[in-house]
């Protein structure tokens, strides 16, 4: 695929969108481009006192670091646990399939309840967004990790430590990479839903709804591409540490 | 290094609970430096032997002791070689022959003299720093040779190691692997099932009875190396060594 032909489709919708919003002519359905465009070249600039885009996009970004940083901080070492003993994982896996189908956005009610309105209710719910994916990709990593490899580390006289550090986490890499690439795409939408919740004042996602109550749309589809971007931006970087580190998985056999 | 094998059986319990009868009443002096092949059809339980030596399976009953001292577990004067691949991809082919002396805390630059050794010892300096999907199976299975050999045991524990190799490279690897332990002096118990294999390379071939597996007889082969595997000796202990296998096999079907 050449590189241009990737560009005809959104070009088309860009046109599209043009025209409609020229046909509706009402920027409180649906902005001109130029509005939205104007918003996003000024990333510096103030929002109607709420900020500006790069501030609030930092904010969020901050969140979500800091709730995926504890999910993933929980996640790994629970899974390679639940991995490593058939005991272990009997004792805590129906808890967590139960858990696991409940979207974190679920959960905001009693985040509220918990935690009241701010940055703790916000990141719990960023926080249940990237756990169990990192947990579920975690444990199947762990799980199919070749007993040839543990074997060989045992033979060289490797304890429970040594075969953790030197075989069971390198080898299950690959797969608990995964898992957080996922669990960050999860912890992003959660960032930006967790942010809608009431008496929040500032990221992202705040300034998309601001942007709905005080009427001007441009503000909130500005502020929609910039949550694209970013996670796009940063499923990009991952998906290249992946290249780099863990190729060996892909090219086996 | 002297290893001794008494009344070892090793009983496994299948998945409906019935028992497995996979080794029964082996007993097997082995000499320092001594080259041992277990032949032996399929499923006789060559593999359960040399894992239960290699201190990886335990033992029903019976002893196994390396100069009178008791073996319970993975010894460090053993160093094991397996069938299926078993490099770690991760790593670089300088880091897979590490591996066994990290383990044990050898510092750096002795690890890297190690390395360098052994790398050179089974020809494959050039590829220190590639990774095992760059190399060929027969490039491979040297690798693992040196891995093992870097931690200098006193006896290499292999199990089939050139079974998924091609003829040409497997004959190759079994020439490289005398000169090795010409060169190195190791006690090797090498797992075959080919005849032809155990008897290009053993001192003595234990020939093992299938379910459960007993020893049917030990035979010294006196030829010297290197062999010819079309001289009139080689060929007329082939043959024999064939024959006690089939009449083996023959034996279970009567069963
Ligand atoms: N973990 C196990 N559980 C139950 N039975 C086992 C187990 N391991 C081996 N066996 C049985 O013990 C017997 C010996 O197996 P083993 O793998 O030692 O044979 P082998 O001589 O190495 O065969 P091959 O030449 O095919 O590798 C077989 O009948 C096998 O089914
Ligand atoms: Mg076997």
């Amino acid at each position: 695929m050449r590189w241009y032909t990737k560009l005809i489709l959104p070009i088309i919708l860009i046109f599209v969108w043009e025209v409609l919003a020229i046909l509706i002519g009402n920027e409180f359905i649906l902005p001109r481009i130029e509005s939205v465009i104007e918003v996003l070249f000024r990333p510096l600039a103030n929002i109607f006192g709420q900020g500006s885009l790069v501030e609030n996009s930092a904010v969020s970004i901050f969140r979500v670091l800091l709730g995926f940083l504890i999910g993933l901080l929980a996640a790994i070492p629970l899974g390679i646990f639940m991995g490593r003993s058939d005991a272990v994982e009997e004792f805590v896996d129906p808890v967590i399939q139960v858990l696991r189908p409940i979207p974190p956005i679920a959960w905001l009610p009693l985040a509220l309840a918990w935690f009241k309105i701010g940055l703790a209710g916000i990141i719990f719910i960023i926080f249940i967004g990237a756990f169990f994916p990192v947990l579920i990709n975690t444990i199947d990593g762990v799980k199919r990790v070749s007993r040839t490899w543990i074997e060989t580390a045992c033979t060289f006289g490797a304890k429970e430590a040594q075969l953790l550090s030197k075989v069971v986490v390198p080898a299950a890499m690959p797969d608990i990479w995964t898992g957080l690439r996922v669990g960050f795409g999860i912890a992003w939408m959660s960032v930006v839903a967790a942010e809608m919740l009431p008496g929040t004042t500032s990221g992202l996602g705040f300034l998309i709804l601001f942007g709905l109550n005080i009427g001007q749309l441009q503000v909130t589809i500005a502020g929609m591409i910039v949550i694209g971007l970013i996670g796009l931006g940063i499923d990009y970087l991952m998906k290249r540490v992946e290249m780099r580190y863990f190729s060996w998985k892909g090219l086996e056999k | 290094m002297r290893l001794c094998v008494q009344h070892l059986t090793k009983e496994f319990t299948g998945t409906r609970g019935e028992r497995i009868q996979a080794l029964s009443d082996i007993s097997l002096d082995i000499e320092p430096k001594e080259f041992i092949c277990l032949l032996g059809p399929s499923g006789c339980g060559k593999t359960t032997l040399l894992r239960i030596i290699g201190g990886l399976e335990k033992a029903t009953s019976g002893c196994i002791a390396i100069n009178s001292h008791h073996v319970s577990g993975p010894d460090p004067m053993m160093a094991m070689i397996f069938q299926e691949y078993s490099l770690f991809p991760w790593r670089t082919i300088r880091d897979n022959i590490a591996f066994g002396l990290e383990i044990r805390n050898i510092p750096r630059e002795e690890r890297e003299k190690a390395v360098k050794t052994y790398l050179s010892l089974v020809g494959l300096t050039e590829f220190a720093d590639s990774y095992p999907y760059e190399l060929s199976g027969g490039m491979r299975q040297r690798v693992a040779v040196a891995r093992a050999l870097a931690i200098n045991p006193g006896i290499l524990l292999m199990d089939e190691p050139f079974g998924a190799l091609d003829a040409q490279t497997r004959n190759m690897m079994q020439r490289e692997l005398l000169d090795i332990w010409e060169k190195t002096k190791k006690t090797i118990i090498f797992v075959t099932h080919s005849v032809d294999e155990a008897v290009f390379l053993a001192d003595r071939i234990v020939v093992l009875t299938p379910r459960p597996g007993t020893i049917r007889d030990i035979i010294p082969i006196d030829l010297p190396r290197p062999r010819d595997r079309t001289s009139e000796d080689f060929l007329r202990i082939r043959r024999f060594v064939l024959s006690l296998i089939d009449e083996t096999m023959a034996k279970r079907e009567d069963l």
